[in-house]
């Protein structure tokens, strides 16, 4: 059995390793709003953009001669992949969760013979697929200098994806990231950018005739990067306010359970303090009486 | 004068939403265009330049880089990732988005658009630029 003094340093290890998980998770609180708030702000931007081009895309006539990231390439050979993650761990399974949803996406690809390029966004994601996949990984990016998720970042990534798709490396790309939904809930998605993919339903206010100027087909060609761009940066807000939420609830959970801990050890350090007592007691007790 | 709702918004927040404009001009890629009441919808994008916005109570003016309007029932939407108050840009931010451009200018395989587009924007720089 453990000795007395070894039970007390236990508990106050436990002890402090509760005061990290605590400050920890009141950080990730006041990240997390922040997050929220940015999410929320980023959102009215990502809405027209999408309105826009399904506006455009609706009054193209001949789709054929649409501009190739809207309409593809005309196969689905090459598929390229984002994977976004985190930088930083301790944030429960938030991590692990895109990267189980990304390795069955890739399963699903090798099953049917095609070919699959990834790249990842943020580190977590790096060291988790290197293993398995580190000869499909064709980039890899992080962000950790920047604070909060940026356009400017986001852009980056657009860039280099759009440089790509004109080089022709790929056919179809796929981002991988966390929906925040709530503070205990992110659902893992998987979005496929290019070609895009316009939802099917068509409202009437669409039917209205615009004026484009230019024509329609440059508009596009000069919009898609930039949706590209776009929806990748909705993608890192999402993710960074899901990396927050997660990592809060993550961290709640760890006080808790170190709470619990140290109750199971006091109670266990008492049990064996009175344990000692009573035993010297008895030593004591038994010795007067043989004398 | 009749007015309509411009709303400005950049990928990170929204900058402006008013719902008293009267006029508004935007630097469209074929030249500045003005907008009024009941503009026939329209999309459009923008080159670097100026827009100009008139209220009933105020004039605001912003530098743009690039972005993309919509005009539909009688709002007018600037989407733009780069944008200024010119109110609040001072001489040493200009002075770099400059260089920036000049810089780009230099590049060998530039092509005539993208030419086209830095030569504006120093000029419209050059044009604010304080002294």
């Amino acid at each position: 059995m453990a000795s007395l003094d070894d039970l007390k340093k236990r508990i106050s290890s436990v002890k402090s390793t509760q005061k990290i998980t605590k400050a920890m998770k009141m950080v990730a609180a006041a990240k997390l709003r922040k997050a929220q708030e940015n999410a929320e702000r980023g959102r009215p931007y990502s809405e027209k953009m999408n309105n826009i081009i399904f506006n455009l895309s609706n009054s193209i006539s001949d789709f054929e001669n649409a501009p190739k990231l809207l309409a593809g390439t005309g196969q689905d050979k090459v598929h390229l992949c984002v994977v976004m993650t985190a930088d930083r761990g301790l944030c429960g399974g938030f991590n692990s969760n895109i990267i189980k949803k990304a390795k069955a996406f890739f399963q699903k690809l090798s099953n049917n013979d095609k070919e699959l390029k990834i790249i990842t966004v943020g580190s977590k994601g790096y060291d988790q697929l290197k293993r398995l996949y580190k000869d499909n990984i064709i980039e890899r990016i992080t962000f950790k200098e920047s604070k909060n998720a940026n356009y400017f970042d986001a852009d980056k990534v657009g860039r280099i994806i759009i440089e790509k798709f004109e080089k022709k490396e790929f056919d179809i790309c796929t981002i991988f990231y966390n929906q925040f939904k709530n503070v205990i809930t992110q659902i893992p998605q998987e979005q496929q950018i290019i070609p895009l993919k316009t939802s099917e339903k068509k409202n009437e206010t669409s039917e209205q005739n615009y004026e484009f100027e230019p024509d329609e087909d440059e508009i596009l060609l000069n919009l898609l990067p930039k949706n590209i761009s776009t929806q990748i940066f909705k993608a890192m807000l999402e993710n960074s306010a899901s990396e927050q939420g997660s990592r809060m609830s993550a961290m709640d959970n760890a006080t808790r359970n170190a709470g619990d801990m140290v109750d199971k050890l006091t109670i266990k350090y008492n049990r064996s303090r009175q344990a000692a007592i009573t035993k010297e007691l008895i030593e004591i007790i038994s010795g007067a009486e043989s004398l | 004068m009749e007015q309509f709702n411009l709303e400005i918004i950049s990928p990170e927040e929204s900058i402006l939403i008013k719902n008293d404009t009267e006029e508004v001009v935007i630097p469209a890629i074929e030249g500045y265009m003005g907008i009024l009441k009941d503009h026939i919808p329209l999309i459009s994008f923008l080159k670097p330049g100026i827009i100009d916005v008139k209220s009933s109570n105020e004039n605001l003016n912003f530098y743009v880089d690039d972005g993309i309007v919509e005009f539909k029932d009688n709002t007018l939407s600037v989407l733009t990732s780069n944008i200024f108050d010119l109110k609040k840009i001072d001489k040493n931010q200009i002075d770099k988005i400059i260089k920036d451009a000049e810089e780009g200018l230099k590049k060998e395989n530039i092509k005539d658009q993208e030419k086209y587009i830095l030569d504006q924007k120093i000029g419209v720089l050059n044009s604010i630029n304080p002294n």
